[in-house]
């Protein structure tokens, strides 16, 4: 592997030299770009890229020729520089600084300005709206208008566990593999809410050639108009916590149709979800829901086993909270309960109120409470998260 | 240079005021990140006390080193080891370690100027489908639309005030721009080798900066029980308290300085020619004078 | 009208020994050479630091450490390099050099020159301690924020936090105290007849970054400031909720960062042209128009600060100035590169290891600045930001451009401060060792980058593997040729060829004049210059 990846480095600088223009190999240079915000941005990057390089071997050539030519060793005598007129010394210093103006604000600074001024223009001719919100270390999709308006899902890293301590083989996505990715049509400007519930996150897809810094409290805004079907993955590109590495973006573009079949699935699911909010449930479904919730959301922190990572991340199997009753006499929760931890989080611990459903709640809570070494035997019903909401 | 031919540049001593003064320091910062462990990790409560016992010798430390420091510097000045040559470099390096506390607000008054221009507003012009503050203004005073971040929730308070700058704040403005001219008529007393004069107008300035310090506590009496203004109110608490606070901090210092620097006038150790330590003293309390200038238009006026 | 500047202590020499005299020392010398002792080690600390990191990286899956381990050590081995082994380098130098070039006594305040050293110890004793806490079961690491301490993870973070913040606090004072030296050592302390004009560029490089020290390290120190009393004083600064902005850190951060890559290289950009006119052994060219270019990118680096945040969202207008500003100072920098290879051109050159380093250093610095002018591109910054594109960059002027900077020193003028030649042999070794090694860790991390790998990450997607094997490697290379370096300052120091007084050849400037190694008091004549 490392021969290989030797020779890959020098062909690679070759080719990195001679078809920078051409981009026809995108693995030594941005990924294949599929939106018109990528697509400009890999030209700017290419001119700029081939500039730079011009500049740099115009430099070396001059000073490797020096090295050769003028070395004591082969007898050379140095010439002193004659006291340049000061009227040349101003025209030697003015030349490099008149060949940089040029590239930095003709040749580079012009397309540059146009290159911004579209990134930022998010609004002209946007069909749709999502908004992106970043958790610790998940993205949640909000679809704001249109038909898909009110679909609304968190998107996990699906990569399992073994997987990242090797004892399993390793999957063609590792680490870029995700439950729900993003649905978004193809051809469609969608403009991008961007938000965020804790620290910053920042949202990038590569072959998008958009990221945004995800601020919490803030909204910012960019725009997507993905040009090609097909799934795009990228990464959280801000360091936000012990799972940055784990936060992937997978973005899944389809044909206007498609899109349209997508979006009626997805409602008559959540439909579905909210009938199951107002029935009453067993103990095991819900035992068996929450482990599911649990594991896509909870287990990062306080790991599969229940057993957390302490100091920082505290075990659930025993804990004082998860074993001691959650709601009053007067039915109510109480403070720092169960339910009041998971819906409300403290300090490293999220809030979950505006992430997971009633149901996935109730589920979670009855899990904890009845797995994981647990074994309190009373249940929690969506209902009951539904009235504590209030 | 012209200056100081014929002179021989005076090398103090080695000493072991700095190094020690650092181990303090250590100690000091040590202790206090144990003391407030608890606010990130409730395990470490039995750091507090360990950490305080910590706070308090490392401060010890230091205090004792930096009067024994001072006292050696006064002792080589009233034995005459510092000519002009010396003298000159305690000015220059007067005036850059000033530009460095020039820049030290400018951090603190980029904030407040951050949030009363950009954060502020922003805050309250996202587009109106999608703002998460319906009601917030983003008018300055600000102490921020609330909300939830890492899991503790702020809520404004609900009868806040901010300070007025007629009150105390502009008592203070004329107590400190007084104490200028009078450290300025010290200064002429000493130039002209009156004592009475110098003393007077020593006595005056301290006076007047133990003045101000008295009427800050009151202000912020007021500002924690009567006006809910405190350093958790939002965006106009933490810059108000910060900006205001470190300002205090500096006249406190600057107080302590001025009184030395009159103990050590009453025991005759400055001469016309000869009083770098008076005029550097002299000079720190202008600079926070004219920063009280700039926090009194920029914190209480506008 | 030459001046006696005998010291005072000299008339009854009582140097204490031992390690009071390194304690007390107030001598420029001794200051230098702790200064540069200890950059030394805690480039040892922060290059192990690293290599902990490399070998994790090694391929795909955890290995070694927890993700949070790792985000500890980046941030740290990144504070230890910028601020305990790249900064403490320059001024060592600076101590030592300063007064021999401009023919002064010592540095004008030489007590709290000591206390500028003996501060450095304790700052690296609370960045480094959080981890052997840790240990002992109290808190949870070191800062895990990177170097940067953006909040609200700075906020949310543990004890490590509060131990890195105390840390830039004691780095500041110290940067200010030297700062404040060097400033009056070349106003007041210069001999008669250096002016300002005559000063060597290395001074020069210096009373920039002393300024710019002045101007920044204390906007950090509020920046902290402001960062603690929102962890533990209930403020708002960097939170919504109270109206305030997590941008706003990273512009008072930035304020201060990006000035602090040229104060971190201004004082090389001092010392190269000297080097290179030394081994073409004829003047350096254009010493005006160097001494304006610094001028011009002390003046531009504080105005340029937010392109480090071009993707927070700042608005069209900002994102423009910040990108023309910021490519403004590759004019200054193409001037400072004309007159280096204008300096070369027709010398009569010879490749001692200083020599070798030097024009190794003109072409990896070119690359890393290079790569800085296009990084200013808004548009592609995108693509760019925070992916390993940025740490190729960063690394070519930080190690190429300010480390190797450095050594160049080391080698040209440690037979001056030792009194013995190094192995020449073996400092050639070095360099090849270090110049190709340190090219095969960091060209693979621009085709990362490229590709899309972000940095600050434990474990990657397969299509990385192998240009992360191989930077890997190449660093583990890299590394231990380090070790050669130590090998070859220890030897000199302790022994080896005599050195003449003016050591190199076509060596200028006063401190050639004096023998190698100088005296514990340098001029005892202040030298008068013509
Ligand atoms: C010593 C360190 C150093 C130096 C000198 C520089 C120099 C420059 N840097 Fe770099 N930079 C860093 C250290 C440094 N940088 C670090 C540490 C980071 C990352 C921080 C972090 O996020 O952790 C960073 C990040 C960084 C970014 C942010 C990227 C991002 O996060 O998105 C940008 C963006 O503009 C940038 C730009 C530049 C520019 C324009 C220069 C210019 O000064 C370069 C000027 C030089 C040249 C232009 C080349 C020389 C000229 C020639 C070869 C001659 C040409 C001759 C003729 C035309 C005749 N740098
Ligand atoms: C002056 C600054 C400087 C220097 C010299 C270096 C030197 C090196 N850096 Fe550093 N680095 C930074 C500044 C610097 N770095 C900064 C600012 C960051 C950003 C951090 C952040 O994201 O916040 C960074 C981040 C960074 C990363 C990215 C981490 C990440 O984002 O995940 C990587 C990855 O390869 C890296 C590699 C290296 C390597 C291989 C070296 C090598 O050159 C080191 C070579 C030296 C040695 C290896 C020492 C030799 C010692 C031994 C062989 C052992 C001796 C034994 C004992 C002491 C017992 N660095
Ligand atoms: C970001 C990591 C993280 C995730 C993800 C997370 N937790 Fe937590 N959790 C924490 C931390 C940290 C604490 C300790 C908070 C404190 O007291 O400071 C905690 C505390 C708790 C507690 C209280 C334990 C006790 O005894 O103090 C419960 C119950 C809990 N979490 C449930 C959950 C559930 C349910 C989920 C998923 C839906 C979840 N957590 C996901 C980090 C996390
Ligand atoms: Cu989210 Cu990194
Ligand atoms: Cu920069």
């Amino acid at each position: 592997m490392l021969m290989q990846g030797l020779k890959k480095i020098g062909l690679g600088l070759l080719l990195a030299m001679v078809t920078m223009v051409a981009y026809a190999d995108y693995s030594w240079n941005f990924p294949e770009p599929v939106t018109p915000m990528a697509l400009d941005t890999l030209h700017v990057h290419n001119k700029f890229m081939l500039i730079a390089i011009a500049i740099f071997f115009a430099v070396l050539a001059i000073m490797v020729y020096s090295i050769f030519a003028h070395r004591k060793s082969k007898g050379f005598k140095s010439v002193a520089d004659k006291a340049p007129s000061t009227a040349m010394e101003i025209f030697w210093t003015l030349v490099p600084f008149a060949i940089l103006l040029l590239i930095d604000f003709v040749i580079m600074g012009i397309p540059a300005y146009h290159s911004v001024i579209m990134m930022e223009d998010t609004r002209n001719k946007s069909e749709m709206v999502i908004k992106v919100t970043g958790s610790q270390w998940r993205w949640q999709y909000e679809y704001m208008d249109g038909d898909a308006q009110g679909i609304k899902f968190v998107s996990n890293l699906s990569t399992n566990d073994k997987q990242m301590h090797n004892e399993e083989e390793k999957g063609e996505n590792y680490l870029l593999e995700v439950d729900n990715p993003l649905v978004l049509p193809v051809g469609v400007k969608v403009r991008i809410l961007m938000t965020a519930t804790d620290v910053l996150h920042n949202w990038w897809v590569p072959q998008f050639g958009s990221s945004r810094l995800a601020v919490p409290g803030f909204i910012r805004e960019t725009w997507v108009q993905v040009d090609k079907p097909g799934v795009y993955r990228g990464q959280c590109k801000e360091l936000c916590g012990k799972g940055h590495g784990y936060m992937p973006v997978v973005v899944n573009a389809v044909s206007k149709e498609e899109y349209q079949a997508w979006v009626a699935a997805k409602k008559e699911e959540s439909a579905k979800a909210n009938a199951g909010a107002d029935k009453e449930w067993t103990k095991e479904d819900l035992v068996a829901e929450g482990k599911k919730v649990y594991e896509k959301n909870c287990a990062v922190c306080h790991q599969v086993s229940g057993a957390g990572l302490p100091p920082a991340f505290p075990a659930l199997t025993g804990s004082k909270i998860t074993t001691t009753p959650t709601f009053g006499a007067d039915g109510k929760y109480l403070p720092d309960s169960h339910m009041d931890r998971v819906l409300n989080g403290v300090r490293m611990m999220p809030a979950w109120k505006a992430v997971l459903s009633d149901t996935e709640i109730a589920a979670v809570i009855t899990y904890e409470r009845n797995a994981l070494g647990n074994n309190v035997g009373d249940v929690v019903q969506p209902s009951q998260v539904k009235a504590a909401r209030q | 240079m012209e200056t100081h031919s014929g002179n021989h540049y005076y090398v103090p001593h080695g000493s072991l005021y700095p190094s020690v003064i650092s181990a303090g320091l250590l100690m000091l910062a040590s202790g206090f990140i144990f003391s407030v462990a608890t606010d990130t990790n409730k395990d470490l409560a039995y750091l507090q006390t360990p950490g305080e016992w910590m706070m308090y010798i490392g401060t010890a430390i230091i205090l004792v080193m930096t009067f024994k420091w001072l006292g050696a510097v006064v002792t080589e000045s009233i034995t005459g080891q510092y000519k002009k040559w010396e003298d000159k470099s305690f000015r220059i390096g007067m005036i850059v370690f000033i530009c460095s506390e020039v820049a030290f607000f400018a951090a603190f008054f980029g904030a407040l100027f951050y949030m009363r221009i950009i954060s502020v507003p922003d805050l309250a012009a996202f587009d109106p489908l999608f703002t998460p503050y319906k009601d917030f203004l983003g008018t300055w005073p600000s102490i921020g639309p609330g909300g939830m971040v890492l899991g503790t929730e702020y809520v404004p308070p609900a009868d806040f005030k901010p300070m007025h700058w007629s009150g105390l704040p502009l008592v203070n403005t004329i107590l400190l721009l007084t104490s200028g001219a009078t450290i300025t008529w010290a200064h002429w007393g000493l130039i002209k080798n009156n004592r009475k004069q110098l003393i007077i107008g020593m006595a005056l300035t301290v006076a007047l900066g133990t003045a101000f310090l008295i009427c800050q506590a009151a202000e912020y009496h007021e500002a924690y029980t009567e006006m809910g203004l405190t350093l958790g109110s939002g965006a106009y608490g933490a810059t108000f308290f910060m900006l205001t606070g470190f300002h205090g901090f500096h006249v406190t210092l600057g107080t302590i300085m001025l009184i030395v620097i009159l103990l050590r006038c009453m025991k005759g150790h400055f001469t016309p020619e000869h009083h770098f330590g008076f005029e550097g003293v002299a000079w720190y309390w202008h600079f926070v004078d004219v920063v009280w200038l700039g926090l009194f238009i920029f914190v209480y006026m506008l | 009208m030459s001046t006696t500047t005998v010291a005072h202590h000299d008339e009854h020499a009582d140097h204490p020994t031992g390690i009071m005299r390194w304690l007390t020392t107030t001598n420029h010398k001794d200051i230098g050479t702790m200064y540069l002792t200890f950059a030394l080690i805690m480039f040892l600390v922060g290059g192990s630091m690293i290599l902990a990191i490399r070998a994790e990286l090694f391929q795909p899956g955890l290995q070694l450490m927890n993700p949070d381990f790792f985000n500890q050590l980046i941030g740290v081995h990144a504070l230890v390099m910028i601020f305990a082994a790249l900064m403490p380098a320059a001024t060592g130098f600076a101590n030592w050099m300063i007064p021999l070039q401009i023919g002064a006594p010592d540095m004008a305040l030489p007590r709290l020159n000591n206390w500028g050293f003996w501060l450095l110890p304790p700052a690296a004793i609370l960045l480094t301690l959080p981890f052997t806490l840790a240990l002992f079961g109290i808190g949870d690491g070191a800062l895990a924020t990177g170097w940067t301490f953006y909040p609200p993870l700075s906020v949310q973070g543990g004890i490590g936090v509060d131990f890195a913040i105390f840390s830039v606090h004691l780095l500041g004072i110290s940067s200010v105290l030297g700062s404040i030296n060097v400033i009056v050592t070349i106003f007041n302390m210069r001999a008669p007849g250096m002016t300002l004009m005559k000063m060597p560029m290395f001074v020069w490089g210096w009373l920039i970054t002393a300024f710019l020290l002045i101007a920044t390290i204390p906007v950090l120190a509020g920046a902290v400031t402001m960062l603690l009393t929102d962890r533990h004083f209930g403020t708002h600064f960097f939170d919504a909720a109270g109206g305030g902005d997590p941008i706003l850190f990273q512009h008072l951060f930035w304020f201060f960062g990006h000035p602090e890559v040229y104060i971190l290289l201004l004082p090389v950009w001092g010392f190269i042209p000297q080097i290179l006119q030394t081994f073409s052994r004829k003047p350096m060219y254009g010493y005006k128009a160097q001494v304006y270019s610094f001028w011009g990118i002390g003046a531009l680096s504080v105005i340029v600060w937010a392109h480090h945040f071009f993707t927070a969202g700042l608005p069209v207008p900002a994102l423009l100035y910040f990108m023309y500003s910021t490519m403004a100072i590759s004019l200054p920098l193409a001037v400072l590169f004309f007159c280096w290879i204008k300096t070369m051109w027709k010398g009569s050159m010879s490749f001692e290891t200083p020599m070798l380093f030097t024009v190794g250093w003109v072409i990896l610095f070119g690359i890393g600045g290079l790569t800085g002018l296009v990084l200013a591109d808004v548009a592609a910054d995108a693509q760019y930001h925070n992916s390993y594109f940025i740490v190729a960059h960063f690394h070519y002027t930080l190690f190429a451009g300010g480390i190797m900077g450095i050594m160049a020193g080391v080698y040209y003028w440690l037979p001056k401060m030792t009194g013995h030649m190094y192995n020449e042999k073996l400092g050639k070794t070095h360099f090849w060792l270090t110049a190709i090694s340190f090219n095969l860790t960091f060209i693979p991390q621009f085709f990362l980058g490229l590709a899309g790998m972000p940095r600050r990450i434990p474990d990657y997607a397969l299509q990385f593997a192998e240009f992360n094997m191989i930077s890997t490697v190449s660093a583990f290379v890299l590394g231990l040729s380090q070790l050669l370096f130590v090998y070859i300052v220890i030897t000199c120091v302790r022994g080896g060829k005599k050195a003449s007084d003016q050591v190199w050849e076509g060596a200028q400037g006063l401190e050639w004049t004096l023998p190698s190694p100088p005296p514990y008091h340098s001029f005892t004549e202040q030298p008068v210059i013509k």
